[in-house]
């Protein structure tokens, strides 16, 4: 068909094509304008639509920008909130648990230190005086001595007296002295008590300053929140990265932990509802054994729900405390019997193998061997197993509390990387095509040269025969105005 | 968005409303008990031990002898469907293997004729009747047939969607003077399966069990 459509004009190929060729650039040549608008304006129409669907793109960007700004605000408000709260239940728990007791604490070191004055007054240093008529005899003694024997001898005595005198007033000074230092003794101990209580409240005030600072670190934040601050919006979003990650490596070792969990429950469960039944691709025993785990997970997340460690229902944190203490119990007396079934199965998972075991063994042939002696071992760690996987599942919760609240800033973070991407290629679509459609002008007159050539030539020589004409024109007219 | 979730929903309820294909298996091992094939009786019980190791909860295993007139009910050695509860299955195949070696034990001497027709024909009946997902037709024979005087098999059986699987092919001692023989055999015994709707394989070594029942 082609070869015929190229052969038309004549038989030979190579003249056929270049009458071929010349038909298509003189027919080029003639659409020349047309096909110059149409390229332009195609590449034009691309342009404006891909700049169109770029500027929406970017609208689009903005106000997803604006909603996980508003989603991480929003997220990062409530926990700012939930420490503030959880900051002022501390102070409110030191404040009730150690200043209540203040007041009692306020009296007995007063009546410690009362106590102290008292001994200390009690020990206060009292030179004892000499006694009145001391001075009188003293005098006396310092009469000189006339060398009567009588006067000498009254002297003597009125000498001896005084010095009795001195002696007993130094020895009642002694023991007042002994006194004072018992009693300064026997406040040792109620200076180190109220040293105790003091260091006591002491203690405190530390802490509650310590809460206090917290607190108004906690309050800085969440100003800045309220105030939209750009900084805090991408710490903010940066520490929701952090919490997605980290949250999906401790889901991910939940997932694996339920996995260990099924194996040890899958096969006892065909003892309880048979081994041969399936619900689609699946047996029912494994159903059975997955429908154990998640209610195990399930109880785990009312439990921490009830308990106010996660709030992933607000139905459950609502609730008034009586109710939330019942639903405690509750799901923790679900999670404890399951557990219980869970021991019980590990174990009956243990004896299974062994008979199953013992079948093989007698199947081929070999002689059954006494149980071994520290058989009791591994059914003991599967029924442990058992048992404590499910609680170990309960607390799943709380990494999911944090993937669900940290999916929601990533999934934002990657349509906003893929809306931005969009944009991106839409306007380099567009320019493209505008440049395509100028480079597709110069290709298509690059194609039709030969005419253009002639048209440039025959035009060119028409204008400069025109010039002359004009020339001609204007000579004569300068010679008519001199004439 | 509500039109999606109710095509989905009708779709997850019609899916669960179809007729469950069963994933049980139910095995026919026929025993040739004619001339020499007697002394090949611990191969036979080796066998058996391997498919009671392999059988589950709710499968089903039949184990019947070929001899001179095979098509009959007497011919069934031993034959049970496995409970549901594992603990139970494991009793069931103790007391299985007990029977199977109380049978070894009393064979004396072998059967005149071999009729492995017979034998087929009532092991797809078996078969049938246990309505199991995979099923399979072991022959742990020669495959020389050897009939009765007018006894008729010389028709079109059918074995739809059993798989049969010749066990232990002895070769005779006319197959060592020309294999032909051996290999014509074969050939017609897969031609006579293959038109009967079924698949045809053959086991020789008997190491290489592992994989003739598809394992779950």
């Amino acid at each position: 068909m082609f070869n015929e459509i190229l052969t038309i004009w004549s038989d030979q190929a190579g003249l056929s094509a270049a009458i071929w060729l010349f038909i298509l650039v003189f027919v080029a040549y003639l659409a020349r304008n047309p096909a110059h608008s149409l390229i332009l304006s195609t590449g034009h129409a691309i342009h404006a639509a891909c700049r169109l669907f770029a500027t929406s793109l970017r609208h689009l960007e903005s106000s997803l920008q604006r909603r996980n700004r508003e989603v991480v605000l929003a997220l990062g408000e409530d926990a700012c909130e939930r420490a503030i709260e959880r900051e002022f239940h501390r102070v409110n728990a030191v404040v009730t648990r150690d200043l209540s007791a203040y007041p009692a604490l306020h009296r007995q070191i007063s009546d410690t230190i009362d106590r102290i004055e008292e001994d200390y007054q009690a020990a206060t240093d009292v030179p004892p005086l000499p006694p009145e008529w001391l001075q009188a005899v003293d005098s006396i003694a310092s009469i000189p001595r006339s060398g009567d024997a009588t006067v000498c001898s009254i002297l003597d005595n009125i000498g001896n007296t005084l010095e009795n005198a001195h002696r007993e007033t130094e020895k009642a000074y002694r023991k007042t002295t002994l006194g004072r230092h018992k009693l300064l003794g026997a406040m040792q101990p109620q200076w180190r008590k109220l040293g105790h209580s003091l260091a006591r409240v002491k203690e405190t005030i530390d802490g509650l300053d310590e809460r206090s600072l917290e607190i108004d670190r906690q309050m800085a934040a969440y100003e800045a929140i309220r105030k939209s601050d750009d900084t805090i919006a991408r710490t903010l979003s940066s520490s929701s990265l952090t919490q997605f990650f980290i949250s999906s490596l401790v889901l991910v070792i939940a997932v694996f932990g339920g996995l260990i969990n099924f194996q040890l429950i899958a096969m006892p469960m065909s003892e309880m509802v048979g081994g041969t039944s399936y619900i689609g691709p699946m047996r029912t025993s494994d159903i059975a054994a997955l429908v154990i785990i998640m209610v195990e997970i399930a109880m785990g997340l009312f439990l921490l729900e009830s308990l106010r460690i996660t709030h992933l229902f607000p139905v459950i944190g609502s609730m008034d405390d009586s109710m939330r203490k019942r639903m405690i119990v509750i799901t923790f007396s679900i999670l404890a019997i399951l557990a219980t079934v869970e021991a019980s199965l590990a174990y009956m998972r243990d004896l299974l193998a062994l008979d199953r075991e013992a079948l093989t063994q007698s199947l081929a042939g070999n002689v059954i061997v006494a149980e071994a002696e520290f058989r009791w071992i591994p059914s003991l760690g599967q029924m442990i197993m058992g048992f404590i996987l499910p609680f170990a599942l309960a607390f799943v919760a709380i990494p999911l509390e944090s993937f669900i609240h940290s999916l929601r800033t990533v999934i934002g973070i990657v349509a906003l990387a893929l809306i931005h991407s969009l944009a991106f290629l839409a306007r380099l679509l567009g320019g493209s095509a505008r440049q395509a459609s100028r480079m597709l002008v110069s290709m298509y007159d690059l194609l039709i040269m030969l005419p253009l050539g002639i048209e440039r030539l025959i035009t060119g020589s028409i204008k400069s025969k025109q010039r002359i004409g004009d020339s001609d024109d204007g000579v004569e007219y300068l010679m008519e105005e001199k004439s | 968005m509500k039109k999606i979730i109710l095509i989905a929903a009708l779709s997850l309820t019609l899916a669960a409303c179809n007729e469950p294909q069963s994933k049980a298996r139910a095995v026919y091992l026929l025993l040739d008990t004619s001339g020499t094939y007697t002394r090949e009786m611990d191969k036979a019980q080796s066998i058996i031990n391997y498919l009671l190791a392999t059988l589950d909860s709710g499968d089903s295993i039949a184990i019947a002898r070929i001899d001179s007139g095979s098509f009959s009910e007497k011919d069934i050695i031993a034959r049970m469907t496995f409970d549901d509860r594992p603990s139970t299955s494991n009793q069931q195949k103790r007391q299985f293997k007990a029977q199977i070696d109380s049978f070894v034990d009393s064979l004396r001497g072998g059967s005149r004729h071999t009729d492995i027709t017979g034998g087929m024909l009532q092991a797809s009946e078996y078969l049938r009747e246990t309505g199991a997902g995979e099923k399979y037709v072991l022959i742990f024979s020669d495959l020389e047939e050897d009939l009765q005087k007018g006894h008729i098999r010389d028709f079109p059986i059918s074995l739809p969607d059993i798989h049969v699987v010749a066990l232990n092919v002895t070769k005779l001692r006319s197959d060592n003077i020309d294999p032909r023989d051996y290999m014509e055999r074969l050939d017609l015994w897969k031609k006579r399966v293959d038109e009967a709707g079924g698949s045809w394989g053959v086991i020789n070594d008997l190491e290489r069990m592992d994989h003739l029942i598809a394992q779950r």
